[in-house]
C-alpha cells in the first residue's frame, strides 16, 4: 500500500461515512475453505468502535466521489467543492483483502458517486464483488449501495455476488426529493426495490443465491420538515411492501461545504434514537405506527423518553399487567421487559410465581418497569400509575441507566 | 470430603470425569472441594482414561452451558456447575427454565461474560503479517483474554483463515495453524510477540489507522457509547485505537469550523449533463446488448458461454425457444443441437427460409446437471424466465419483427409474464407489445414415444409455422 493509495483511502472513507447502515448479519453461513478467504457466520462481528460510538464492521467506502448529480443533502453533490478521488476496482479488492486478513473488518460496503453513467458506475461495483468472489474465493461479507437509476440487469448481477444490496431512499416524502435531489425519482428507488425484493423472494424459493441477506435502505432525518410519523409512515410500508431488512435512519449532520437550501443547526441525536427505538417497536414488539405516534406530540416522538415509555403513560388504563398472568404481547408492551425478558418470564413462570426478586434477575429494566407490573408480592401502592409526576419520576434520576 | 484437583484453565475433561465419578457415588455438592492444580495447559493429561462412572445424561442446554462457564476464570466455577448437574440429576430436569433461580442466574452471568469474551477476541485481535522463511507471508497476533477460551475461539479463526499460516499469542496458551492442522502451545509473553516496528507488512496498519480516523464523524462524538463496547483494555492491541485521543480533542474545533463556514457557494455545473448521460446508458445497438450478454454472469453457474440471438434485423418473424441446450452452449450458437434440426426441417416443410428469420432463446445459458459424462438439461425456473426477460425484451426492441413466434411453455411466459397451457392456447395471441404466436417446441415433439402420434404433431407444428408466416 503506498502513499496514493492511503491518500485515497482518507477520502473515500471520508466521503462514505455519512451513510448509517453498517451491520454486517443477516448473510447464510459460509466459509472460503481451502483456497478462499473468509467466512460468514450470519450474526456479524464490530471489530472497532469509533469516537462517534459506532461501529466499525466493513470497510465502508466510495468507489469515487466524483458524482454527477446534484443533491443537496450529500457532501459529494457535483456542486460541492470538496477534493475528489477515484479507485480502480483493483486498489478496492486489494484493500478488502488486506484488511480482511488482518482481521479487521468482516467485508466490504461499497457506494459510490455516479460518473459517467449510472450503469457505468454500477457495473465497477459489480466488477469489485465479482473479482472478490470469484477470483479470490473471498467469503467475506458484501454489501453493495446500488444506483437505482442503473439498467435493470446490472441490479441483478450485483444481487448474484453481494450479500446485502441496499438503495437509499435518503427522503421520505416525495416532494422532499424533488426538491433536494432533483436527478433523483422516488419512482425509480421504489421501482427498484420492488426488483430486488421480487428477485429476493424468488431465490429463496429456487434455493439460489441472490443478496441473501436481503435489502436495506437510509432516510435522512432534519433535513427536510418530515414529521416523525411520516418517516415512521414510510419506513412500515417499506418492511410490509417490499420486504426491507432494516431502514436506517441517519440524523442529518452537518458537512463541510454545506449547501444553503439546507438548516443551519443539526436536529438532535436523540431523534435519531428514538426512531431506531419506534422501528424496534414496528418489527419486533406488535406496535403500529398510529401508536407510536399517539405517544407524542404533533407527529414528533417525545425527545425526553423513549416511545414505548411515552405510549404507556398515555394508556395508563392498560396498566399494571400481572407478570405471572399475562400473555406475551402484553408483557411486551412494558416500559423495560425487553422482547428476551419476557421470553425469561413466560418460561420460569411455568414453574414458579414471579417475585419482584426474581423478576430482577430477569431484568435489567425493573426500575422503569415497576409502576407498571404486579408480581406475586407486589402490587403498586394506590396505583402508581395515576400519579401525575410518573413521567417526571421515571425520567430524570436514571437517565444513564434506563436507556441500554 | 472429596477433593478433585483439576488443571488450569478451561478443564472440560476434568470435569466430565469428576461429575461421572462423583455421580455414580452420589456425591451431594457440599461434600465435594474443587481446586486448580498444575498448570499444564492443552490436555496434556487427556491420556487420562475416564477411570470410573458412566456417562451422564444431561439435557442438551446444560452441556452447552458448562462447555462455556468451565472457561470461565471464577474459581468457583467447578462447584457452582457441579450443584447444577446435582440438582438437575434429582429431579430438577428443567431447572435452566429457571431463569429467576440464583444459581441458573449466576451461571448465566458467568457463561454471558464468557461469551463476551469470545466475541471481542473474535473482533479485537488484530493479525499482522510477517514474511516467512520461504517468502511466504505468516500472520501474528497478540491477544490478551480475560478467560480460558483460547481452545474456544480457535475454530472460529482456523474456519476463517484457513488458507493462511496464522499464530495467535495469548498469555493464556497459544495456537499455530499451519494451512492443515492446528497445533496447541504454551503460555506467551508480550514480547514474544514481535514489536510493531519489527513488521513489515505493506503499510496496512498505516492505511488502517488512517481509515479509522476518516470514517469518524467529528459531529457525532460519543467516546462513552465507544468505550462501553471496546473498553480500554483492548486498546493496546489494536493499532488503530491510538489515533484516538486527537480525534476526540479535535472534534468540538472541527464542528465549530463547520458551523461557522457560510454555505458553499456551488460551482455551476450543467445539470442537463447528468440527465443526459442517464439517458444515454441503455445499449444503443443490438451489438451493444450482446456485448453486455456476453459480460453478464450466468444466474446459474457452470454454461460454458452466453448463446446470443442470430438473424437479420428487421426480420420479420423472430422466433424465441427456451434456452440452449448442450450442444447450443459448446457452439455458441441457437437450435444448432436435435431440436434445431427438427425445427430446421420444419421450416423447410412448411417453406420458409430459416435465413431470413430471427432465431433466439427466453434464457440466454445452458442449465444442466452433470450425470457421468453426459450433461442433462434442465429446464429454467419462473424466476429465472423474469431475470433473464429484461434481455429478451430489449433484443427485442432491436429486431423490430413484426410477429414473435414463441415456441413452448418457456418461451410463452417470458412472453406473456404468466404461465401459459401451449397445447390449449396455441395460435395469435398479443404479446406485451407484440404480435404474437404460441406453438409447441420442437423438443416435445422429440419427446413423443409413438411413430404415428409423433407424425400428427409434426404435421400440425408444420401447420402453425405456415399460419404464423401467413400472419407476419
Amino acid at each position: 500500500m503506498d502513499d496514493a493509495l492511503i491518500e485515497k483511502l482518507g477520502i473515500l472513507a471520508d466521503a462514505a461515512k455519512y451513510d448509517a447502515s453498517c451491520a454486517s448479519s443477516g448473510a447464510k453461513p459460509r466459509r472460503g475453505g481451502k483456497e478462499g478467504l473468509g467466512s460468514t457466520t450470519g450474526a456479524g462481528i464490530c471489530h472497532a468502535y469509533t469516537p462517534d460510538g459506532r461501529c466499525v464492521s466493513l470497510l465502508k467506502i466510495l468507489l469515487t466521489n466524483h458524482c454527477l448529480f446534484d443533491c443537496v443533502y450529500c457532501i459529494n453533490r457535483r456542486s460541492s467543492n470538496v477534493r475528489r478521488a477515484r479507485f480502480t476496482v483493483e486498489e478496492v479488492v486489494e484493500l478488502t483483502l488486506g484488511f480482511y486478513k488482518r482481521n479487521c473488518i468482516e467485508g466490504l460496503f461499497l457506494s459510490s458517486g455516479i460518473i459517467r453513467s449510472p450503469d457505468h458506475t454500477m457495473e465497477q461495483m459489480m466488477l469489485v464483488a465479482r473479482t472478490l468472489r470469484r477470483d479470490h474465493g473471498f467469503a467475506g461479507y458484501i454489501h453493495l449501495k446500488t444506483i437505482p437509476e442503473a439498467s435493470p440487469w446490472l441490479i441483478e448481477q450485483a444481487g448474484l455476488w453481494a450479500d446485502r444490496l441496499s438503495i437509499n431512499l435518503e427522503l421520505p416524502s416525495d416532494h422532499s426529493l424533488k426538491a433536494f435531489a432533483p436527478e433523483k425519482n422516488g419512482g425509480t428507488i421504489k421501482a427498484v426495490m420492488g426488483q430486488v425484493n421480487e428477485r429476493i423472494v424468488e431465490a429463496k424459493e429456487e434455493r439460489r443465491r441472490f443478496s441473501p441477506a436481503g435489502q436495506s435502505t437510509q432516510l435522512i432525518v432534519g433535513a427536510d420538515d418530515a414529521t416523525d410519523r411520516s418517516v415512521l409512515e414510510t419506513s412500515g410500508t417499506l418492511y410490509q411492501r417490499y420486504g426491507l431488512r432494516r431502514v436506517y435512519y441517519s440524523a442529518f449532520s452537518p458537512i463541510p461545504e454545506a449547501s444553503s437550501v439546507l438548516p443551519v443547526k443539526p436536529p438532535p441525536l436523540q431523534r435519531e434514537n428514538r426512531l431506531y427505538q419506534a422501528d424496534w417497536l414496528l418489527r419486533y414488539y406488535g406496535f403500529t405506527v398510529e401508536e407510536i405516534a399517539s405517544g407524542g406530540e404533533g407527529g414528533m416522538l417525545d425527545l425526553g423518553i423513549d416511545p414505548k415509555l411515552a405510549w404507556a403513560l398515555k394508556n395508563r388504563e392498560r396498566f399494571p399487567v400481572d407478570v405471572n398472568r399475562a400473555d406475551r404481547e402484553m408483557l411486551l408492551r412494558v416500559p423495560g421487559l425487553g422482547a428476551r425478558a419476557v421470553d425469561k418470564i413466560l418460561s420460569a413462570r411455568r414453574h414458579t410465581r414471579l417475585r419482584m426478586e426474581d423478576l430482577g434477575r430477569l431484568s435489567n429494566g425493573l426500575r422503569r418497569a415497576r409502576p407498571f407490573l404486579i408480581a406475586a408480592d407486589y402490587h403498586p401502592a394506590g396505583g402508581l400509575t395515576d400519579r401525575l409526576d410518573l413521567r417526571q419520576r421515571l425520567v430524570t434520576p436514571s437517565s444513564q441507566l434506563s436507556l441500554f | 470430603m472429596h477433593t478433585i484437583t483439576l488443571r488450569e484453565g478451561a478443564d472440560l475433561d476434568g470435569f466430565r470425569r469428576a461429575v461421572r465419578r462423583l455421580a455414580a457415588a452420589g456425591t451431594a455438592p457440599d461434600k465435594v472441594l474443587w481446586s486448580v492444580g498444575a498448570p499444564s495447559l492443552f490436555g496434556g493429561e487427556a491420556a487420562l482414561a475416564s477411570e470410573g462412572g458412566a456417562p451422564v445424561f444431561l439435557p442438551q442446554a446444560v452441556g452447552q452451558l458448562i462447555e462455556t462457564v468451565v472457561c470461565h476464570g471464577d474459581p468457583e466455577r467447578y462447584a457452582l456447575l457441579y450443584r447444577l448437574v446435582w440438582r438437575v440429576l434429582n429431579g430438577e430436569r428443567a431447572l435452566l427454565d429457571q431463569h429467576a433461580d440464583p444459581l441458573v442466574h449466576r451461571l448465566e452471568r458467568l457463561d454471558k461474560a464468557v461469551r463476551r469474551d469470545i466475541h471481542k477476541m473474535h473482533a479485537f485481535l488484530r493479525f499482522r503479517a510477517l514474511p516467512g522463511p520461504d517468502g511466504e507471508e505468516r500472520y501474528v497476533a497478540w491477544f490478551e483474554p480475560d478467560h480460558h477460551i483460547v481452545e474456544a475461539v480457535a475454530p472460529f479463526f482456523v474456519e476463517r483463515f484457513e488458507s493462511m499460516a496464522w499464530t495467535i499469542l495469548t498469555p493464556k496458551g497459544s495456537l499455530h495453524w499451519d494451512r492443515r492442522r492446528l497445533m496447541s502451545g504454551p503460555p506467551a509473553e508480550r514480547p514474544d510477540a514481535p514489536a510493531h516496528d519489527r513488521f513489515v507488512d505493506d503499510r496496512f496498519a498505516e492505511g488502517w489507522q488512517r481509515y479509522y480516523e476518516s470514517t469518524f464523524n467529528p459531529a457525532r462524538v460519543n467516546p462513552t457509547a465507544m468505550r462501553a463496547e471496546m473498553p480500554r483494555k483492548y486498546w493496546a492491541n489494536m493499532p488503530e485505537t491510538a489515533a484516538i485521543p486527537a480525534m476526540v480533542r479535535s472534534a468540538p474545533a472541527r464542528v465549530q469550523a463547520m458551523l461557522e463556514a457560510e454555505a458553499a457557494v456551488p460551482r455551476r455545473r450543467m445539470p442537463e449533463k447528468a440527465v443526459a448521460a442517464m439517458a444515454r446508458q441503455a445499449p444503443d445497438s443490438l451489438a451493444d446488448l450482446n456485448r453486455l450478454i456476453q459480460r453478464s454472469e450466468p444466474l446459474v453457474p457452470g454454461a460454458t458461454q452466453a448463446v446470443l440471438g442470430e438473424g437479420p434485423e428487421g426480420a420479420a418473424i423472430a422466433i424465441v425457444g427456451e434456452q440452449p441446450g448442450d450442444q447450443e452452449d459448446r457452439e455458441g450458437r441457437p437450435f444448432v443441437g436435435p431440436a434445431g434440426q427438427l425445427l430446421t426441417a420444419a421450416l423447410e416443410e412448411a417453406g420458409i427460409d430459416r435465413g431470413g428469420l430471427y432465431l433466439t432463446n427466453a434464457v440466454k445459458h445452458f442449465k444442466f446437471v452433470q450425470r457421468g459424462k453426459r450433461r442433462i438439461h434442465q429446464s429454467p425456473t419462473a424466476g429465472e424466465v423474469k431475470h433473464y426477460r429484461w434481455w429478451l425484451m430489449t433484443e427485442l426492441g432491436f429486431v423490430r419483427p413484426r410477429l414473435v413466434v414463441a415456441l413452448g411453455a418457456t418461451a410463452a411466459l417470458a412472453m406473456t409474464g404468466r404461465p401459459v397451457a401451449v397445447l390449449r392456447e396455441r395460435g395469435p395471441m398479443a404479446f406485451d407489445g407484440w404480435n404474437g404466436f404460441i406453438t409447441v417446441h420442437p423438443s416435445y415433439l422429440l419427446r413423443l414415444p409413438g411413430e404415428e402420434e409423433r407424425r400428427r404433431a409434426q404435421a400440425a407444428f408444420v401447420a402453425d409455422l405456415r399460419r404464423a408466416a401467413a400472419l407476419a
